[in-house]
This record gives C-alpha cells, structure tokens and sequence, in this order.
C-alpha cells in the first residue's frame, strides 16, 4: 500500500449524497444482502443499473415490462434471494394486480420508483400516472415512502430494505423527480 | 380429423413422478389442482391469482436456486397474460427452468371461451422464437412420458413444451389458499427461515 493509499484509507469519507447517491444505494442495497435485481431501464436508475450488472454477485434481469419484476422478486424470495426492482413512475400502474401476490402472501417487496409527471416535466403524458404512482400502490396495501434528497432516500431505502426483508413488507420508495433534475434530451 | 389432444391429470402425474426433486410452481385455476390432486407438497408453490406470474415466479425461484431443477406448470390463459416473460426469461437463459404449458385452448374458469391457442398461437413457436433451448408440443400421453425422461437431462437453457389436453372441467382439487402458509412450508423445505 503506498503512502497516498495509507493516508486515504484512514481519512473519513464524506459522500455528496445529492450527487453520489446511486452509488450509496447500491452499497445499502448490497449491505442488507440484495443479491438480485430487476428493472425497467430509467435514465434516474442508470447508474444504480450499471453498479448492478457489473457485480458478479448480484443476477440481474431486464423485463418487458414492470409486473413482471415482482412475480420473479416473489420466486427469488422463495428460493432464498433477496431482490430488488427498479421502475420508473409509469411502471407502477402496470404493476398493480401482479402486486397481489406480495400482499396476499407476504413476500418481502421492495421497489425503488424514479418519479415522471411532477417536477419540471416537460411531456404531460407523464403526469397522469405520475399523479396516480403514490396512490396506486398504497391502494392495493404497499407502503410508499417518498424521498426528496439523497441523503433522506438513502436512509428511507436502507430502512425500507429491514421492513421488506426482515418484516415480510411490500414497500415503494419514490426518488422524487426533483432530486433527479429535469431531463436532458 | 381433429388432433389428438390428453388427459391433462394422467400428463400432470407423469411429469411430477418423475420430478426427481425438481421444485414446482403452478399457475391459478386448474392447473394448480392438477399439480394438487397428484399430492399436495412442501415443494409445490400454487398461485391462486397474479395471473402471468407463474412461469416468472419460476424464474426467480430458479436464479436462487440454481442447484435446483423448476418446473412451472401453467395453462394457455395464464402464459397469455404474460407473453412478454418468455422475451424474458429466454434472455435471463436459466438452464434449471422448465415451463409446461397445459394448452385446453380455452379459459376453463370462466365458461370455456376460447383463447389465442385455438385460434392460432402456438407458444412452442413463440418460446423457439424467443430462444429457449427446447421447445415442443406434445399431443399424447407417450410422448409425456419421453418428456419426463427428456427433462432429467441437463439443458443448455430454459425450455418450454406445451401439452395439448382435453378442454374439460374435472373436479377442483383445491391447493391450500393461504399464500403465507404456502410460503413458510416451501422456504422450510428449503432451509430457509420463515418470518
């Protein structure tokens, strides 16, 4: 190890959460034993995607669509994984009757949810459901958190993740749109 | 002359005498009481609803598992709600999965109306389509019982083999419906804690 190394390693490590967030939710995530993911891809997730798939350790599946993350999060649970999916906001209606599942037998659910429709959004084809993605979940009996800084939404997830996987809970976090900044394209 | 289609609980008993350890998801309605009336399981895990979800259920149970062999037993109906899961799973490429489609080409729960498998839509031609390793359908309990020999050999990644079966509504045989209890003894079987 050379001096410069030494002298890093013993220096505390302070982390711009508001923009080094993807990387402290992957080390959360990874802390509290996911080794599963499943995602439809959203710009807000690409980084936490990549962390992901570059990890030997974790399998990850791309899905056509979002329900199907939470059947194959329920089937890892019952072979002893634990999994976490990533949608964006549009996702979560299509979710809604595979959500079923979870609730009515319990499995440990845990979805981190990038928000569309409600913070500079400039396609209002984003905004209904983007309206509807807190109330859609929690209608059917999921819990859904909200955070609003990095700093808060690595705690809710690091909290949420005990709730799933050590309480048998169904839990959506929503990384709020604002946190993630208004899209470039 | 019409093709020749099988009883789909003498095909269901083949496959699950011959599971070999082999864990099992079923998909809701009848499928799931075939899978029961052939003996009910610690390693049976039986939906009762989320419908499309049998097959990915089958696929994260796999990926967990991957010493495990699983066979997911489900009907046309139910694979219909998820056809995209077949894009899916080819592409996660489990080679532990096996999906059984019972294809009677009708929605048997709710009045035998008839679905896409009757009018056209073969799902061995979609799974070949979408890459798996094997696909193929069967028509007669022999070439079930070559089945059941076939799926003892490794695979190279995920199949999938639809059993064309006779469209009739056979007495339930009804799989517990508490999801949780289902769950708990499923992960006990496997060693797991149950929450």
């Amino acid at each position: 190890m050379s001096i410069a190394e030494v002298i890093s390693a013993h220096e505390p490590k302070v982390r711009d959460l508001a923009a080094e967030w993807p990387r402290a939710l992957y080390e959360t995530l990874r802390s509290a034993g996911v080794s599963h993911m499943s995602y439809v891809p959203d710009a807000g997730h690409s980084t936490l995607i990549r962390l992901f798939s570059e990890d030997a350790d974790v399998v990850t599946n791309v899905l056509t669509t979002e329900e199907e993350g939470v059947a194959i999060a329920a089937g890892s649970w019952l072979g002893g994984k634990r999994s976490v999916v990533l949608m964006q906001s549009s996702g979560v209606g299509n979710c809604i009757n595979m959500l079923s599942l979870p609730v009515q037998a319990r499995f440990p659910l845990l979805m981190l949810v990038t928000m569309r429709g409600e913070w500079a959004e400039f396609n209002p084809w984003q905004v209904p459901m983007g309206q509807a993605t807190e109330a859609a979940p929690k209608a059917i009996g999921i819990t859904v958190l909200r955070a609003e800084t990095g700093a808060d939404l690595v705690d809710a997830v690091g909290q949420a993740a005990t709730m799933a996987y050590e309480a048998d809970q169904q839990v959506a976090v929503l990384i709020g749109q604002r946190l993630l900044g208004k899209k470039k394209w | 002359m019409t093709a020749p289609t099988m009883d789909r609980r003498a095909a269901v008993k083949k496959l699950l005498d011959a599971r070999d350890g082999a864990l099992v998801v079923t998909g809701l309605g009848s499928p799931s009481y075939d899978v029961h009336a052939a003996g009910d399981r610690d390693d049976n895990y039986y939906l009762w609803g989320a419908m499309g979800g049998a097959a990915l259920v089958g696929l994260g149970l796999a990926q967990a598992r991957p010493d495990k062999r699983v066979m997911v037993i489900t009907g046309d109906g139910e694979q219909l709600m998820a056809f995209g899961a077949l894009a899916t799973i080819s592409i996660a490429g489990p080679k532990n999965l096996d999906v059984i489609v019972l294809d009677n080409q009708h929605y048997g729960e709710t009045g035998m109306q008839q679905s896409h498998t009757g009018r056209g839509i073969g799902f061995e031609r979609i799974a070949a389509a979408c890459g798996f390793a094997e696909a193929a359908e069967l028509r007669t309990l022999e070439e079930v019982d070559e089945l059941a020999l076939r799926l003892k050999a490794p695979a190279a990644g995920p199949r999938l083999f639809v059993l064309k079966i006779k469209a009739e509504n056979l007495p339930r045989s009804l799989p517990p419906r508490d999801a949780v209890h289902v769950k708990n003894r499923f992960r006990a079987h496997l060693g797991l804690a149950t929450c």
